[in-house]
């Protein structure tokens, strides 16, 4: 039976870049204030435990699910799901950027990030292997999309998990803030703020996109991290450009309401996506 | 394709209040998180330097700024005014080192060096001033060169292009004057022919050969949106003008990196051994 209510809360923090311990203590700190306020999930952003640009650093950041140093954060997670990003380090030494669901003691979900930024400012191909899977994650919470900033670009990311059931879709991400033509925004703040509602109302669920903020070799990350209702409505938004903490009640009751008013998800017909996607593949080998 | 007789106007337009908040963040998170409070500066007279005095001001306070004021005896006495007049603005600290005796000393051994040897030395004596005051009084250079410059090479290696961090290098000059006059720089700092100062009735844009409203427009083509040279004559900026702005920007590529280091171990300086600048902190 699910819950009728869930408190969400996203860490708008701003790691230390290449500190795993400092990092660890600030997301230990922030869970355990989130667990007195009564919150069921804390988001943080992407790879809220290394920093982002981490280069070279990357192996010597790189934790395993079983590493001792999850452990306190495990414990924690027995009274509150936790959503972090991280450095993951296979059993065969390849390298993730990754973000793991931690809940009841354990690690109940991990997704590697897919769609790896190597273009313009962003190089993570270089540093990082590619996930190759693509599931939604089940928790007590309810089913969750967990995605990773870039895999939000590609819209058959988050399709692909509403088709498999997704209550919340939580994104983590280290997004950069850039682009001066746009106004009082950045370009980059813009166009994020536009998928967030987008996807909201397109695949009618919640949305929460967890930010992070600071500044790394010149380059800045923007905060403003939101929870939105699946009819695309602001239940809550994080500061730019300074830490915060980010807190919303997510109403199943709603979910249903709007799911009954628009039944986007009902109307959807994978088999002929299936279909012409097979047809469409088959033509592009023959060119 | 037609050809289009009107030039695509890019949208050179920047928010004010955004910008100032972005670049004030940036000062005071790099220069902190290095470990140091202050900021030093060589403030010139003209309106970059007087932005980075401004936004420096703001972000670690004017009791934690030293402007360094370096003229050569045939600076114009103008400059020397408007830099004191930045100074006054904003309460900051500062100090007049006249750099004439140093230079000359230098070139009485070398008579026959032109002005553009003259004016390098000049820039990078003044380099070397502000390290030595980074030094003396514990605070980071900033730097003053914007992408105007950075990207044609108008600057000089070692020089004026050298600092710790530098707020203003991803504006272009064009923006460099709208952020400024959000800010408040001086009216006079802001109507005034830019110039690099090096020698009596130097203009930058004299020596250029075209104004920085012309060039900020294909700059901003041309780099930020990627424009190909056919796109941007089709776009109808003149080719030789659009050709010869290429070519600067080709030519100082140089300037933009650090020195070329020949490649023999498996590991190599700023090509397979990558950290970023921030590392632990």
């Amino acid at each position: 039976m699910k819950a009728k209510q869930t408190k969400i809360a996203i860490g708008q923090i701003n790691p230390i870049l290449g500190d795993l311990s400092r990092n660890l203590s600030l997301h230990e700190e922030m869970v355990e204030r989130a667990r007195q306020q009564g919150v069921n999930i804390i988001v943080f952003p992407e790879l809220s435990l290394t920093g982002y640009f981490v280069k070279d650093l990357v192996p010597s950041l790189a934790l395993s699910v079983q590493s001792p140093h999850l452990d306190r954060l495990k414990t924690l997670s027995s009274d509150i799901s936790i959503v972090v990003g991280l450095v993951e380090e296979s059993s065969d030494y390849r390298f993730f950027n990754s973000a793991i669901l931690l809940e009841a003691g354990e690690v109940r979900h991990v997704h590697r990030k897919i769609y790896l930024p190597t273009y313009g400012m962003f190089d993570e191909r270089r540093y990082f292997a590619s996930g190759c899977r693509l599931q939604g994650a089940e928790s007590r919470w309810g089913p969750l999309g967990l995605l990773i900033c870039e895999d939000l670009w590609h819209p058959s990311a988050p399709y692909l998990i509403s088709l498999e059931g997704m209550d919340i879709l939580i994104t983590l991400s280290s997004s950069p803030g850039r682009g001066l033509g746009g106004g009082e925004k950045l370009e980059s703040v813009k166009i994020w703020e536009s998928l967030n509602y987008t996807y909201a109302y397109l695949f009618s669920c919640f949305v929460v996109f967890a930010n992070r903020v600071g500044y790394e070799d010149g380059v800045h990350f923007w905060g403003g991290s939101e929870i939105l209702s699946p009819a695309g409505t602001l239940l809550a938004k994080g500061k730019y450009h300074e830490e915060d903490f980010v807190i919303a009640d997510l109403d199943q009751a709603e979910l249903r309401r709007e799911r009954a008013a628009s039944p986007l998800l009902r109307d959807e017909c994978p088999d002929l996506v299936l279909r012409e996607l097979k047809r469409i593949q088959g033509e592009k080998m023959k060119e | 394709m037609g050809k289009v007789t009107e030039p695509v106007r890019p949208n050179l337009t920047v928010n004010g209040e955004l910008l100032r908040k972005l670049l004030v963040g940036f000062i005071e998170n790099e220069v902190h998180k290095m470990g140091f409070h202050r900021a030093v500066i060589g403030v010139s007279g003209g309106v970059d330097s007087a932005l980075s005095a401004f936004l420096a001001a703001q972000a670690l306070g004017a009791e934690n700024v030293w402007a360094l004021i370096m003229p050569y005896k045939t600076s114009s006495p103008e400059s020397v005014a408007h830099a004191e007049l930045v100074v006054e603005t904003l309460k900051i600290h500062s100090a007049i080192i006249d750099i004439t005796p140093q230079i000359d000393a230098y070139f009485e051994r070398f008579p026959e060096a032109d002005t553009l040897r003259r004016g390098n030395k000049m820039a990078r004596e003044r380099m070397t001033i502000l390290y030595d005051h980074s030094a003396a009084l514990s605070a980071l250079v900033l730097g003053t060169s914007n992408k105007t410059e950075l990207m044609l090479g108008y600057g000089t290696l070692y020089g004026d292009m050298a600092s710790a961090i530098n707020p203003l290098g991803d504006l272009f000059k064009i923006q460099v004057w709208q952020l400024a006059a959000h800010m408040g720089v001086p009216e006079e700092i802001m109507k005034k022919k830019p110039t690099a100062d090096l020698w009596e009735g130097q203009t930058d844009e004299e020596e250029l050969g075209f104004t920085y409203e012309e060039v900020d427009q294909v700059l901003l083509l041309m780099i930020d949106k990627r424009y190909e040279i056919q796109d941007l004559m089709e776009a109808g900026f003149e080719e030789k003008f659009v050709r010869r702005v290429f070519g600067m920007v080709q030519s100082s590529q140089f300037k933009r990196r650090l020195p070329l280091i020949a490649k023999v171990s498996g590991r190599t300086i700023d090509r397979d051994f990558r950290y970023p600048r921030d590392w632990g902190r």
